[in-house]
């Protein structure tokens, strides 16, 4: 049990870069950006081919973000220059990068189990230290029977997204982040402040599926494979992430959002690998599950809201009913 | 500072819906002039602004600020230069957002973009004491959400977005159209300050004949895509309601409809 959520919280962290993205796509720009199903892949694609022709794995992983990068602009110019509506710019380019990713790869499978990734250097150099054993012992002493082979993806990887974080944080504060909000906040307004929306949106696009490219090379390296199939649905368990986090944990600020996304990606993982240990559903229930978690996460707080709606006003009846009876 | 050349635009054309909107309008601002424009629905005022400011471009003619030449500069571009509020009082500001980010845009507007925070603790400062100004309290609630303000709230803090940043001009559209009584007064008042106080070219468009009077230097009627009638100084003073409406029938040969044209 332990392990398995374990290894939940591992990959949430990781999949969390991915719903940056889709935030600053979705909840920043408003544009609904279908691209993450295809971007996701390419990232995972580009770091596996460029391992396996001996390309360290950093630069690798930066090339990855790189393509994510450019598959992005490409909706962006698709729907600003081509002036194709934003759903199907993010669809035409989805497809697209299905037929390109495949390129990439030159077959549908990418086995890394014998290539050096990010997370087994990184281990090698993590042995020097006694992180593991220290906190492992912590851990048995707790009572916990099987402990987890190594700390360092998830501790290296917390650090790694909260930088992101901080720096998503820092950029949409910046002028350009701010005329960046501002072109999914009201348009008109910030183009009246003579500020290139087009660009803008390109732009934004770009960093939005880098991060989500980004998290695919990653997963890549720490699942140990790169397959043409692994973003089907991406999307989906993105926007899960994001409505679950702003869900949960509140959209305040744009600090507390971006750490509600990541927390709500988190959750996401943990609930999905929970629900996959019940004995009827099978790993291929997945998908069925994220839709399911994303209708509820959407529908009950607005039943929520509405009891509490419901009670005000009947409490408000009462009150006036009590007080008639009481004149009469 | 505004140079307004032979413009004419035809909406729907070669269609059963073709309209005429703009015929052959000439007009020239000097620098400080501020005009205010009225005429009856349909008149093409909204049309004449939005081809200044450049969110649409005309079927012939030219549009020049100072000595540029800008009638081919996309609207994003020309917004460096000129400063607009819009009836709606939802259009001029971004909802989700504070209201020292909202100022930090439209601080941003002649500048390039750059990737350093937009707001600052002197720039701060700064907002600060502009929204001090409108006296309405906004100062003390730097961090609230624009969304939050009232409808009279946002076009004071649209007004000093537009107007602080001093464009060379500024285009107002019956920006207090949609607001009560008394908050149209206080909106009426914040225009003719800080117009005054920047030596801000304008152009307003309003509805309220009394308005048109009691501001600016200069005031110009329109009718059918077309500018019908022009006064300046001492004639502008001169002028009383009465003596407008009676202009616009000489010229028309027919009565003004009334149904917006409100009388004081
Ligand atoms: N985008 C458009 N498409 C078609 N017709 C338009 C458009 N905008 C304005 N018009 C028409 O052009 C004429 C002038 O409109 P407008 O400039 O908005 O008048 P107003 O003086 O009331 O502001 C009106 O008859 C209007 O119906
Ligand atoms: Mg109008």
């Amino acid at each position: 049990m332990f392990i398995s959520m374990f290894g939940a919280v591992e990959s949430g962290v990781i999949y969390a870069i991915m719903a940056l993205g889709v935030y600053l796509s979705f909840r920043v720009l408003d544009f609904p950006d279908l691209t993450v199903d295809g971007s996701f892949v390419t990232g995972a694609a580009v770091a596996a081919i460029a391992i396996m022709h001996d390309v360290p794995t950093i630069i690798a992983t930066l090339l990855a973000v790189v393509a994510g990068f450019v598959a992005g602009s490409i909706t962006g110019i698709l729907n600003t220059k081509g002036k194709i509506n934003p759903l199907l710019s993010g669809i035409l380019m989805m497809i697209a990068l299905y037929s390109i990713n495949l390129r990439i790869m030159g077959r549908s499978n990418i086995p890394l189990l014998n290539e050096p990734t990010i997370f087994t250097q990184l281990q090698e150099i993590w042995e020097g230290t006694n992180i593991d054993q220290s906190l492992n012992a912590m851990l048995l002493s707790l009572g916990v029977d099987r402990t987890p082979g190594t700390w360092s993806t998830l501790l290296v990887m917390i650090v790694v997204t909260v930088l992101i974080k901080f720096i998503t944080d820092y950029y949409l504060k910046t002028e350009i982040g701010l005329a960046l909000r501002a072109t999914g906040d009201n348009e008109k307004m910030i183009r009246s402040f003579s500020a290139n929306t087009d660009n803008l949106k390109i732009v934004g696009l770009g960093i939005s599926n880098a991060l989500v490219a980004l998290s695919g090379a990653l997963i890549a390296q720490y699942g140990g494979f790169a397959d043409a199939g692994m973003g089907i649905g991406m999307i989906v368990i993105g926007l899960a992430s994001v409505i679950i986090g702003e869900a949960l944990f509140g959209t305040k600020t744009i600090m507390r959002t971006t750490l509600a996304v990541i927390g709500g990606a988190i959750v996401y993982r943990i609930v999905v690998t929970w629900a996959l240990r019940v004995d009827f559903l099978e790993s291929s229930d997945m998908k069925l599950i994220t839709s399911l978690l994303v209708i509820i996460a959407l529908v009950v707080p607005k039943v929520i809201d509405g009891q509490k709606e419901a009670r005000r006003k009947r409490r408000k009846r009462n009150k006036l009913q009590e007080r008639l009876k009481g004149e009469a | 500072m505004l140079n307004v050349k032979d413009i004419s635009l035809t909406f729907n054309e070669a269609t059963p819906d073709e309209k005429k909107a703009l015929q052959g309008i000439n007009l020239t601002l000097k620098k400080g002039d501020f005009v205010t424009v009225i005429g009856s629905n349909g008149a093409g005022k909204s049309t004449l602004m939005n081809v200044i400011s450049g969110s649409l471009t005309p079927d012939v003619g030219d549009v020049a600020i100072g000595q540029k030449n800008v009638t081919m500069y996309p609207e994003f571009k020309r917004s460096q230069y000129i400063g607009r509020v819009f009836q709606d009082p939802m259009a001029g500001t971004a909802p989700a957002m504070t209201i020292e980010e909202n100022l930090a845009m439209a601080y941003a507007r002649n500048k390039k973009r750059k990737l350093k925070p937009g707001v600052n603790k002197k720039r701060r400062e700064l907002f600060r004491e502009y929204l001090s100004t409108l006296n309405i309290g906004l100062e003390d609630r730097l961090n609230a959400k624009v969304g939050l303000l009232s409808g009279g709230e946002r076009q004071a803090l649209s007004l000093l977005m537009a107007t602080f940043t001093e464009p060379n001009i500024l285009l107002l559209d019956e920006h207090t159209a949609a607001l009560d009584p008394s908050r149209a007064e206080l909106i009426t008042n914040l225009t003719r300050d800080v117009v005054e106080k920047f030596h801000l070219t304008t152009l307003m468009v309003t509805h309220n004949m009394q308005q048109a009077l009691d501001l600016g230097n200069r005031l110009i009627m329109m009718d059918k895509g077309q500018v019908i009638f022009d006064v300046s100084g001492k004639e502008k003073q001169a002028l009383t309601i009465e003596k407008l409406l009676h202009e616009f029938q000489r010229i028309r040969g027919i009565q003004m409809d009334n149904d917006r044209a409100i009388l004081g």
